[in-house]
């Protein structure tokens, strides 16, 4: 079944600054998906749309089948949101931020109750279910959105942007848990991010948007196939002058001399890189990626695309 | 699950939600009408009221104490709704609310709700400070009821309207300080019309706010400068309009949805 399906998505602010341009997406239930894309380029608008936070000026928007304008009561108990700003009440206890939202969803006050327990458990927020909203740390304000969005157990969570300003140890958690639902829950999950690492890491399809279109969209690893090279750094034994020439490889020295940048094209590999070095007597340390492959991609695209919608 | 059943639920978390929070800061909501009251029952009713020969067959502290309790009603239902859902826009938590299967006309009924609650709180708690300066009894009760709450919703409703269009807190207090409280003291809270001179009692006619006083000073006192049925018939009409404005602006999204 088809869990969110977008036709000819427009959205114009003001007269004439077009947010959307007549966007198609479709997401598959089930699925783990990253909507990418540079500041302002309308990720935030079409999440927006999709929870009935930001009106449409034109085209549909459907989930699980329910029309947001026909059927708005069943497409909206069918979507949990995590925006990207902090939206809850900073003076509310945050045990009732989360029976308050679990009410509004028609979830008795006796069955809010246990479900904000477990879920303020399950996102270690338990201890501070008296503290007031602003009283969190950043993180875990981040993670009492999670438990809000989750307590009505909606088939779609939407987060846009949901681990930025958290740190990693909390951001991997999250990962873990999202995952988690996804696979044993089933929830359908759509996310916009920053971070394409995090994207690669959990998501199954992408969409790329651009100054209000879809660029690219598929299956993650489609687009990484696409990708024209990788690019990794180099720790060296010993330092180098100057960068060794080894074609059909790219290499440039750093500013450490024992630092060397090498693009591996597609189609080759790293090992054949690492043999054409060592035929020239250099020796490789350790050796790591410079930026994801995704990123690599989506940076290509959206240079490509720079200027190209008015 | 079954639609009505969800929007009452929505609305009983709506309502509970309004209630904790003007009792959670009731130094801010509950206490300062008591203390107005106590004051203006103190100076207007016992200092000044005493020189002052009866209004209407009755002695000015009992003439005045309808008044001030209908005041105290008036303003803390606009100040409840206008204060909560402008700090909702504000806070941007109503995104809580528009996201969610609740229906506007749950939304509107919850925070109305609330203000009528407050507006309750505060009436109870004036008319308990009065019962320290007098020993009326309310001659017509249900009147007095009916009278209480239909103004507390039609002042709930433009507290509402003003919260939607606000952008900030000023805008939020420019009405209660330059168009409610003067309607309110020209209400006929200190005075009977009849005691004003022709032009002065044909004007005060059309101030809606008259016609609330006297309603809920005929439930009390039995007298009204008002025929009761007109109280009545301008708290309906005020409803239905301001009901169907602020239906319209959430409908719409005016000023929570770009």
């Amino acid at each position: 079944m088809t869990a969110l399906e977008i036709q000819n998505l427009v959205k114009v602010y003001d007269k004439d600054t077009y947010a959307l341009r007549g966007i198609d997406l479709t997401v598959a239930e089930g699925d783990f998906f990253a909507l990418l894309g540079p500041n302002g380029a309308g990720k935030s608008t079409a999440i927006g749309i999709i929870s009935s936070l930001v009106n449409k000026t034109s085209g549909s928007v459907k989930v699980f089948g329910h029309d947001l304008d026909t059927d708005v009561v069943a497409t909206k108990a069918s979507i949990g949101l995590v925006p990207q700003e902090f939206n809850f009440n900073g003076f509310e206890p945050i045990i009732n931020t989360i029976t308050n939202v679990a009410g509004y969803n028609g979830i008795p006050f006796s069955v809010a109750k246990k479900r904000a327990e477990h879920y303020l458990k399950r996102l270690d927020l338990w201890d501070k279910r008296n503290a007031a909203g602003r009283e969190l740390s950043g993180g875990m304000k981040r993670r009492l959105m999670i438990a809000r969005a989750l307590v009505h157990e909606p088939k779609m969570l939407i987060l846009d942007e949901p681990t930025a300003g958290v740190d990693i140890e909390i951001r991997r958690s999250m990962w873990d848990y999202l995952s988690e639902i996804n696979s044993q829950n089933g929830t359908t999950i759509i996310l916009t991010t920053h971070y394409l690492e995090e994207a690669e890491a959990l998501c199954r399809n992408v969409a790329i948007i651009d100054h209000g279109q879809i660029i690219e969209n598929g299956a993650v690893t489609k687009l990484l196939s696409q990708a024209m090279q990788e690019t990794f750094v180099l720790n060296l034994y010993s330092d180098l002058t100057e960068a060794p020439s080894i074609k059909p490889f790219t290499t440039r020295l750093r500013d450490d001399a024992n630092q060397l940048e090498v693009d591996v094209p597609k189609g080759e590999s790293v090992t054949s890189m690492i043999d054409a070095l060592k035929n020239r007597g250099i020796q490789v340390g350790s050796i790591r990626t410079k930026s994801n492959r995704l990123e690599a991609f989506f940076l290509r695209l959206i240079g490509k695309n720079d200027g190209a919608a008015p | 699950m079954n639609y009505w059943r969800l929007q009452w639920i929505a609305y009983c978390t709506i309502v509970r939600k309004e209630v904790r929070r003007f009792t959670r800061i009731w130094v801010q909501t509950i206490t300062p009408p008591a203390v107005n009251a106590l004051l203006y029952m103190l100076i207007f009713g016992g200092l000044i009221g005493s020189r002052i020969r009866e209004v209407d067959g009755f002695a000015y502290m009992d003439f005045l104490i309808p008044g001030i309790i209908m005041m105290g009603i008036i303003t803390s239902s606009y100040g409840n709704v206008v204060s909560s859902f402008f700090g909702t826009k504000l806070q941007k938590h109503i995104e809580e609310l528009l996201v969610s299967p609740v229906s506007n006309t749950t939304i509107l009924a919850g925070y109305i709700t609330g203000g009528v609650a407050r507006g309750a709180a505060v009436g109870m708690i004036v008319s308990l400070v009065a019962m320290f300066f007098t020993d009326l009894r309310p001659v017509h009760p249900v009147t007095t009821i009916f009278i209480a709450v239909l103004t507390s919703i039609m002042f709930s409703l433009g507290g509402l309207i003003n919260a939607v269009y606000a952008q900030t807190f000023d805008e939020c207090s420019i009405v209660p300080n330059f168009v409610l409280a003067p309607l309110t003291y020209l209400g006929g809270i200190f005075y009977s019309i009849s005691m004003l001179p022709p032009l002065a009692q044909k004007l005060s006619l059309f101030n809606p706010v008259l016609y609330m006083i006297n309603g809920f000073r005929y439930g009390i006192l039995g007298i009204s400068d008002i025929p009761l049925w007109q109280s009545f018939a301008v708290i309906m009409v005020f409803i239905v309009i301001l009901g169907t404005i602020a239906m319209t602006l959430l409908n719409r999204g005016v000023g929570i949805k770009p």
